[in-house]
């Protein structure tokens, strides 16, 4: 493609449409590229109660389908489409990307708004029985555990929350966390503490996921006591924090030594005409807001470098 | 975007139209609360438009249709499962890329 459009933001989640959205209004010719539809990992999350301007909190879904509209109101174009390589030709001014099935674009400017994807434990019996009661996300699959027992591993915010959200649903949850108390904001541990149904496994670490076509228990060690237990449950939902979804940049851009994207303040990363934005880059808060900040400034960013201000 | 390409199979209906199908066939387990199936749903008709006549696309609604996923022991969703001869040749979890879900197609193909 000799004329490609002025921008490409890879990754539909709340960073890549919020670029979209300032793009457009730059009157920058801009095709978003998503590889499933978009969302990110908003739809992953039952409610979200700490983004402003929504006092009765809303559903992950309703906030995506606000912004998308928002996007499109102004002319942005969202395709269907996987960044498989990007390649900057400096010469020609422009950055090339390939997509997974063949296809090629050339943009002047690119933003990577790829987000990030949970962490796995790394345990034996976690990849065998991913979707047979290992899971990393309670919306999607927590219906299935109808006045069943199960866990959640991690301390955070995400882990806190998705276990509340389980006790709607679930008989019991044995919330299992490495350390003696909990890393999630104060709210959230006191409404984790004083529901009944949430049991804290304190010190204690998951060592194998057990079960033959289905999870039955879980191999836990205590790291206090260094004693060794069993726990029979019927799923178990894994939150131990995530990781950036940049492998497809093949070290091409300078990221920190867990891949996330290290930019300065205007989103630029290491490579001219590529900006970042989002979880995908190296940043202390990864939440909506910041992901919605970030695709702004990158966004203001590429029509500042494209326009010569 | 509705599109005629993509059927709604029930439990009644599984064996003949799917397990009994001449052809390899696809169904996406879903359900309406869950967000990541909702994002690969047009994914999911776009495919159905592309594989006509090659590839059954077939959607299930777990909560309409408890036997099958029971039967198949998914707990999880989106689940896709290819079928062949009435047989699983793939089974894959969660909200994959268009990418992903050809190359399993094609191997079934
Ligand atoms: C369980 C859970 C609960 C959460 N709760 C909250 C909350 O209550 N409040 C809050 O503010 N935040 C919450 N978050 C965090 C919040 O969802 C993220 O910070 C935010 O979604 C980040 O937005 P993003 O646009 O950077 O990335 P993402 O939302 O991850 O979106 C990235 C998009 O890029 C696409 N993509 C990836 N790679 C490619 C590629 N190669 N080509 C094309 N497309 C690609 C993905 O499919 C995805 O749609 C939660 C997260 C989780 C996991």
């Amino acid at each position: 493609m000799p004329n490609g459009p002025d921008l490409v933001i890879i990754g539909g989640g709340p960073a890549g449409l919020t670029a979209g959205i300032y793009a457009c209004r730059a009157r920058l010719q801009t095709v978003l590229l998503e590889k499933t539809s978009p969302g990110g990992q908003v739809l992953v999350t039952d409610y979200v109660e700490n983004y402003p301007g929504f006092p009765d909190k809303v559903s992950g879904y309703a906030l995506i389908d606000q912004m998308v509209a928002q996007a499109k109101r102004f002319g942005l174009s969202i395709e269907n489409g996987e960044v498989a390589s990007v390649a900057p030709r400096q010469d020609k001014g422009v950055i090339e990307l390939g997509l997974a099935g063949g296809k090629t674009l050339s943009p002047r400017s690119v933003i990577v708004a790829t987000g990030a994807s949970p962490n796995q434990l790394g345990v034996p019996g976690e990849k065998e029985l991913t979707g047979k009661g290992v899971s990393y996300c309670a919306v999607c699959d927590g219906p299935f555990f109808r006045d069943q027992e199960v866990a959640v591993v991690g301390g955070g915010d995400s882990a806190v929350q998705e276990a509340l959200f389980l006790t709607k649903i679930v008989k019991k949850v044995y919330l299992i966390h490495r350390r003696d108390e909990l890393r999630a904001i104060k709210l959230l541990q006191e409404r984790a503490l004083s529901e009944p149904k949430i049991q804290p496994v304190w010190n204690s670490v998951v060592e194998k996921i057990n079960g033959s076509d289905q999870v039955e228990s879980l191999s836990l060690l205590n790291r206090e006591t260094g004693e060794h237990s069993s726990l029979s449950v019927q799923g178990v939902f894994i939150f131990v924090g995530i990781q950036p979804n940049t492998s497809f940049l093949k070290n091409l851009l300078k990221t920190d030594e867990r891949g996330f994207i290290i930019t300065d303040e205007w989103m630029r990363t290491s490579v001219q005409g590529i900006f970042a934005a989002g979880d995908c880059r190296a940043k202390p808060l990864r939440q909506i807001s910041t992901a919605v900040g970030d695709g702004a400034c990158a966004a203001f960013a590429v029509e500042h470098m494209l326009n010569g201000y | 975007m509705a599109n005629d390409n993509v059927m709604h199979v029930s439990d009644a209906e599984f064996d003949s139209q799917i397990l009994q199908s001449d052809i390899p066939a696809l169904v996406d387990f879903w359900a309406a609360w869950c967000g990541p199936c909702r994002a690969i749903a047009p994914v999911i008709e776009e495919l159905a438009g592309q594989y006509q006549g090659k590839v059954k696309i077939a959607k299930m609604n777990v909560d309409e249709n408890p036997v099958t996923p029971g039967k198949y022991g998914i707990r999880a969703i989106p689940t896709l499962i290819i079928f062949k001869n009435g047989t699983v040749v793939e089974q894959i979890t969660g909200a994959v890329g268009k990418a992903m879900i050809e190359s399993a197609l094609q191997k079934a193909l």
